[in-house]
């Protein structure tokens, strides 16, 4: 399974602002670029990147091939309740991976 | 909060390592101290740090049991933590019953050949580059020890040799750039010191982990001289040489650099 480096506060006040940092493995082929045979190596990129607290979703991003391979993500959000933090990557040749975080909000 | 604590011991580290550069006659810097303030920040920082995507990949890989005799690297070494601490401090080294010098690359094909009975992995693969990484990063924080084995004496020289040697079409040697002219620039980047002290690195124009002969490599290759075939014992003499020139420095894997 994909590799992935989630960073979020597993606490925070209510109204606090809080960081969340997710890092992945992931090629992020352009399709641009030609292998060693000179054929194009297929797109495989990341397409989206969405995260939800308790299913709203609070943040969604969409990537393009210019985008760094393993892309790091940080967004920032306000904690409302406690719960379940979950950030999803879906991409080219059905890529789809998802990890969860809980935080709780006092 | 354990994770605060180690960072803390981290800064510490990094603080030591500092001052002890900036205190006496030591006038060697790692490359991380050449480094902006964001890519620094970016290595410290464990989620932030994309080495550490191939440390968590090595981590699954060490558990993994392979080859016919069916057994992962924790079976004989449990703890990595524990069993691998100074180990990549102290490479290259000659293993027990060789006699030349291997790197932690040969050592971990070594060990799958000899006791997993499995395959070698491919040079510079992700999967040894993850193993690598994993390996590495339980001696971050150690100072760079190379064994004192006098057989290696002769092949540090040969790296030491190697390094003075002008070579290329523009000949130049190793020692021109990172000795007589590091701290300068070298278009518009400060040329290093060239101690090895994060690798396996994760260098951004990579987009990818590298070892420190797929970094032998690119400087041969920027002075246009022909690199070594792969699995050259002139890498090991170099990386021997090096390895002892930054003798007692901070290791830092996995590093970031630029």
């Amino acid at each position: 399974m994909a590799n992935i480096l989630v960073n979020a506060p597993k606490m925070a006040k209510r109204g606090d602002v809080i960081e969340i940092k997710a890092l992945i493995m992931h090629p992020m082929e352009t399709g641009f670029r030609p292998g060693p045979n000179g054929q194009i190596i297929p797109r495989n990129i990341i397409e989206h990147f969405t995260a939800t607290w308790n299913d709203a979703e609070i943040f969604a991003l969409e990537m393009s091939p210019a985008i760094s391979a393993n892309p790091f993500v940080s967004f920032f959000a306000v904690a409302t309740e406690s719960g379940t933090i979950r950030l999803r990557w879906t991409g080219d040749q059905g890529f789809a991976v998802e990890e969860q975080v809980a935080i709780a909000v006092e | 909060m354990t994770g605060l604590r180690f960072g803390i011991v981290l800064a510490a580290v990094f603080g030591a390592s500092l001052a002890l550069a900036q205190g006496g006659s030591d006038k060697r810097r790692s490359g991380y101290r050449d480094m902006g303030a964001a890519l620094q920040q970016m290595q410290d920082d464990d989620t932030a740090n994309p080495g550490m995507l191939f440390v968590q990949q090595g981590a699954k890989l060490w558990e993994q049991r392979v080859g016919t005799a069916d057994k992962s690297c924790a079976d004989c070494h449990a703890a990595a933590n524990v069993s691998m601490k100074g180990v990549a401090a102290r490479y290259p080294a000659i293993p027990s019953g060789a006699d030349k010098p291997i790197d932690l690359e040969g050592r971990i094909n070594l060990c799958r050949v000899d006791n997993q009975k499995a395959p070698p992995l491919p040079p510079e693969s992700q999967d040894m580059l993850a193993l690598l990484a994993f390996v590495s990063r339980q001696s971050r924080g150690l100072p760079i020890a190379p064994p004192d084995d006098p057989r290696l004496a002769a092949y540090r020289e040969q790296g030491a040799e190697i390094y003075a040697r002008r070579q290329g079409q523009l000949n130049l040697s190793c020692a021109i750039c990172h000795d007589d002219n590091a701290g300068k620039k070298l278009a518009g980047v400060t040329i290093p010191q060239a101690h090895p002290t994060g690798y396996p690195i994760y260098r951004l124009e990579w987009q990818g982990p590298g070892s420190l002969r797929r970094r032998l490599r690119n400087c041969l290759v920027g002075i246009r001289a022909e690199p070594y075939p792969a699995g050259a014992p002139e890498y090991v003499a170099l990386e021997l040489y090096l390895m002892d020139r930054a003798k007692g420095m901070i290791l830092e894997s996995p590093g970031v650099r630029p």
